[in-house]
């Protein structure tokens, strides 16, 4: 039996973070009541006059240094045109040859080895408008334009993917990186991160790519990967039962867990694709992407290994302090404002990731924390500085969320500070041991559990802010002394 | 009232009191209650709105209130620039009675410094065509003489100027359709340098080559409009911070002429009169050169390519969905088709179809691409013709007016009498047409003046000169009662 390779290439398109539309000062806030945001330009109505939105070139070669592509500095608007009502001029602003991003690369790791797949290009376009069927009863499909116009970077991938797996892997590190570019906020739900797959499979060892079916509405990374591995099985079938395969679109319906045929591709459709006699050329000089490169933050894969070499996390807690880049950037605010190493930086760490994260409030790229980076760096410092201990740390932290009180104030508050100093502790682990008797029997009988009873009674002595640590290392001094 | 002769003056009469902007109106609705039943130079017309806004003038300069530049001076702007106010049809079926949500910038910018806009004025449709023949609505006629076309595309402007519908009219020059009528028409105009005007609010037919611009009666006239109309406009893309160069002295100045041009004109009438423009320009101390476009030859097709590119384009908005027409159907393809096959006319399918074959994958390259080449070329020899002279003068067209009817089933002869304007518009060059005496049968001759990208201001002064010794202001339908 012949064996198959899948051959996987993805398209994204990715809303870029501007204020306002690709050519008008239209708001691109999402939500908006249907056909609020637009004006003669985004309306294509006689007379308007396209003018280019800068914001959305400089993120476009954001994304560019990003990931390492060519920057081409002469670039144009094309019109890609198809008569249709999601676009309001019949013709899409978009960019033929050459895109302002060429040729570049992105490292995803497939089972702890590292693939290299390629980017063929991306190019800015404006989005089309959203057509909403079934309106009216099911007869009416109504046009919302309020995404019409909205700036749009399509990232092309190599058909370098060989697996559904490798093409979620390649999905999530692209939508990282946009993320931590701040570029784009990833929302597939939303749409600001969509994603079509042109997916095919060739027996094993043969070059020549076999007939490739484009996969649309796969917007979730459960939907890319299955759509992808239905796909790949489908054609698999289809090739094995003698038949062959059509060249067409298709769409993931999730409901019955299948890809459906949407339409065959048209004996290729002529766009008239042209260069925009409407819109100056786009010219990008050194000057534009040294202003890029001066703003383009440090990327994941950079933050994780600097997390683990100079801050002493384990790469699995370098992965949960990076999931969101406002998450980096509260650890990575923490950690320098009390100079860290790596013994204190992985005592942050902890800190962040059991009690801080739990109160942590995350939308699109907005983090919401319990406390700033400074209250909790006040906090720390007093377990630093052995003011307390950590345990009453995590008391006073869940205080200051409550109250919105410093941690200072809270200690000062309650009387924790000061601790308990080395004598003042001994004195009250010998008169625990003495007034204990049998307890004391029991341990040095062997009851090795006991000695939690001693530790305990200690505390809460010292109504817990002796230093547990040095509490356990005076009981054994005098119990098995 | 005694008409004043031009712009410039009626603002003196004004400003002297010995005129109201209301009489100004009032004779203005006058004249085109009286004759533009025949001449068919507007499409719309606000005579209410116009007196109206006349009597706040009025009433403003009377309490000594700062007025605008223009304050009381009536006008008509071509209907292809859209406005709040009026309806705006590009003189299409597929825009009858389009109300546009916004008004071009210029429009805006007239209506501040005080013009009071009368009405919107006829064109070829989309303003395609050199006759405004071609417009859905009607013809318009020449007021110099009723058997023969104003030109156009921007024949409305020029006949209503002409026949002293207000004092201007601004329309829109994408090969020739400001210099062509200006010149059958006996009227001063300026394509100007891109940038200059604002074309925020003009429907486009080839953005890589439409320009707004003025038609005025006397060169000063065309001074003051240019003046008041530059400036940056921010929602303008192409729209130029630059300012215009100052003007040159006429004295050693080296004026340019295209002598293998010139040969192609068989009408007599205005060889000669190019040659008496050229002594009175020598007796100013300019000095004539020889100049070469060695490309002009391939102009025509280079131009017919490029702006059937762009309109096939540009026009494929106009498709019943939104706004404008709609023949209604139950399906939404059966509908754009029906609405476009109804509301386009024959030149505006022609260009369409034209455009959308040379757009077409395997034409591109080599014909679209092609024209940009060739463009190209055209400018490169602009660029070195302006080493060799300051600006170059040809006859504006090659006949005057010529009769209506005359050429509406050759769309190549048609195109034809765009030859000399193509050029300059190809370049992107500012030019301007100015009166050059008249023929035999009394039809006005136009010449051109082509410079480089904002010499403006030297155009206008050598224009001045020429209007000076060969204007022919006196002749204007407008000042003479029994128009035409």
């Amino acid at each position: 039996m012949t064996r198959y390779e899948p051959v996987i290439g993805l398209e994204v398109h990715a809303q870029l973070l501007t204020e306002t539309k690709l050519f008008c000062g239209c708001s691109v806030a999402y939500g908006a009541e249907p056909n609020t945001q637009l004006c003669p330009t985004c309306l294509g109505l006689p007379g308007s006059v396209p003018r280019l939105n800068r914001r959305a070139v400089e993120l476009a070669i954001r994304v560019g240094l990003a990931l390492g592509c060519e920057i081409n500095r002469d670039t144009a608007f094309s019109r890609k045109h198809y008569f249709y009502p999601d676009l309001a001029s019949n013709y899409q602003n978009s960019q033929f040859e050459p895109p302002v991003i060429g040729r570049g690369e992105l490292c995803i790791e497939v089972d702890g080895v590292e693939r290299r797949i390629g980017i063929t290009r991306a190019h800015l376009e404006e989005d089309a408008a959203k057509n909403i069927h079934g309106a009216g009863g099911g007869l009416y499909t109504v046009v919302d334009y309020n995404r019409g116009g909205q700036p749009l970077l399509e990232i092309v991938s190599e058909p370098d993917l060989r697996s559904a797996e490798e093409a979620e892997l390649y999905l999530r590190k692209l939508r990282e990186i946009l993320i931590f570019a701040g570029v784009n906020d990833g929302n597939l739900e939303e749409g600001s991160f969509r994603c079509d797959a042109n997916v095919s499979i060739r027996p094993v060892g043969q070059e020549k790519f076999g007939t490739r079916v484009e996969l649309k509405n796969i917007n979730s990374f459960r939907f890319v990967r299955r759509a992808i591995e239905f796909e790949i099985a489908r054609q698999e079938a289809v090739l094995a039962s003698g038949g062959a395969l059509v060249q067409e679109t298709r769409t993931w319906n999730e409901n019955v867990g299948q890809t459906i045929s949407m339409r065959e591709k048209e004996s290729a459709q002529d766009y008239r694709y042209f260069e925009s006699p409407e819109l100056p050329r786009i010219e990008i000089d050194d000057e534009m992407i040294e202003r890029a490169r001066a703003q383009l933050p440090e990327l994941p894969d950079a933050i994780r290994a600097r997390f683990i070499e100079e801050l002493g996390l384990t790469p699995y807690d370098a992965g949960v302090l990076t999931s969101h880049p406002g998450i980096a950037r509260y650890f990575d605010a923490v950690a320098s404002g009390m100079k860290a190493d790596a013994k204190l930086g992985k005592r942050i760490a902890n800190f962040i990731q059991s009690e801080v994260l739990r109160d942590t409030q995350i939308a699109g790229l907005d983090a919401k924390f319990p406390v700033t980076p400074e209250a909790l760096i006040e906090l720390l410092s007093m377990v630093e500085a052995r003011t307390i201990n950590l345990n009453l740390a995590k008391q006073v932290f869940h205080e200051m969320v409550a109250s919105g009180k410093s941690a200072a104030a809270i200690v000062e508050e309650k009387g924790l500070g000061g601790g308990v100093d080395e004598a003042a502790l001994e004195a009250e682990v010998l008169k625990v041991i003495e007034k204990n008797p049998s307890q004391v029997e029991q341990y040095r009988g062997g009851k090795a559990a006991v000695f939690g009873f001693f530790v305990g009674q200690v505390m809460r002595a010292t109504r817990g802010q002796a230093d547990p640590q040095l509490v356990q290392v005076l009981l054994r001094k005098h119990l098995d002394g | 009232m005694s008409a004043p002769r031009d712009l410039i003056e009626a603002l003196e009469s004004l400003e002297a009191g010995t005129l109201t902007a209301s009489e100004l109106v009032d004779d203005a609705l006058g004249r085109i209650e009286a004759h533009d039943g025949e001449i068919g130079a507007l499409l719309a017309l606000d005579a209410e709105g116009a007196r109206e806004r006349a009597r706040t003038i009025d009433e403003k300069r009377k309490s000594g209130e700062t007025l605008g530049r223009l304050a009381g001076i009536p006008f008509t702007l071509k209907d292809n620039f859209v406005t709040k106010g009026l309806p705006t049809t590009a003189a299409s079926k597929m825009l009858e009675g389009y109300r546009a949500p916004f008004s071009a910038t210029l429009a805006e910018k007239l209506e501040a410094e005080g013009a009071i806009l009368l009405g919107k004025a006829n064109l070829d449709e989309f303003a395609m065509g050199s006759s405004t023949e071609r417009s859905a609505a009607h013809p318009t006629r020449n007021p110099w003489d009723r058997s023969r076309v104003p030109g156009g595309s921007s024949g409305g402007s020029a006949a209503a100027v002409a026949a002293g519908y207000g004092y201007f009219s601004v329309g829109s020059d994408t090969g020739g359709s400001l210099r062509q009528p200006a010149a059958f028409c006996g009227l001063n105009t300026l394509k100007p340098t891109v940038g200059v005007f604002s074309r925020y609010g003009l429907i486009q037919l080839a953005p890589s080559l439409d320009q707004p611009g003025p038609l005025t009666r006397s060169v000063r006239d065309l001074q003051l409009l240019t003046e008041v109309m530059r400036g940056h406009d921010p929602l303008d893309s192409w729209s130029s911070k630059r300012e215009l160069a100052p003007a040159r002295d006429i004295q050693g100045l080296r004026v340019g002429i295209l002598k293998p041009a010139l040969e192609r004109v068989e009408h007599e009438p205005i060889r000669d009169a190019h040659d008496a423009v050229l002594e009175t320009l020598r007796a100013h101390g300019a000095e004539i050169v020889e100049i070469e476009i060695p490309h002009a030859n391939i102009a025509l097709p280079t131009y017919h390519a490029i702006v059937a590119a762009e309109c096939s384009s540009g026009m494929a908005r106009y498709d019943g969905v939104r706004y404008g027409k709609r023949v209604s159907k139950d399906e939404l393809f059966e509908m754009m088709e029906a609405t476009r096959a109804q509301g386009f006319g024959e030149e505006v399918k022609r260009r369409i179809l034209f455009g959308a074959y040379l757009l077409m994958e395997e034409n591109v390259e080599r014909f679209v691409q092609g024209a940009r080449r060739a463009r190209t070329l055209i400018r490169r020899d602009f660029d070195a013709a302006f080493e060799r002279c300051d600006l170059f003068v040809t006859p504006t067209t090659a006949t005057p007016a010529f009769e209506l009817d005359n050429r509406g089933d050759d769309p190549l002869a048609m195109y034809l009498s765009d030859y000399f304007t193509l050029p300059a518009s190809l370049a992107g060059m500012p030019a301007v047409s100015t009166p050059m005496g008249v023929d035999a049968d009394g039809l006005p001759l136009g010449i051109q003046l082509v410079g480089a990208p904002f010499t403006e201001a030297t155009l206008l002064r050598v224009a001045a000169a020429i209007e000076e010794k060969h204007g022919i202001l006196d002749r204007l339908p407008a000042l003479n009662g029994g128009i035409g």
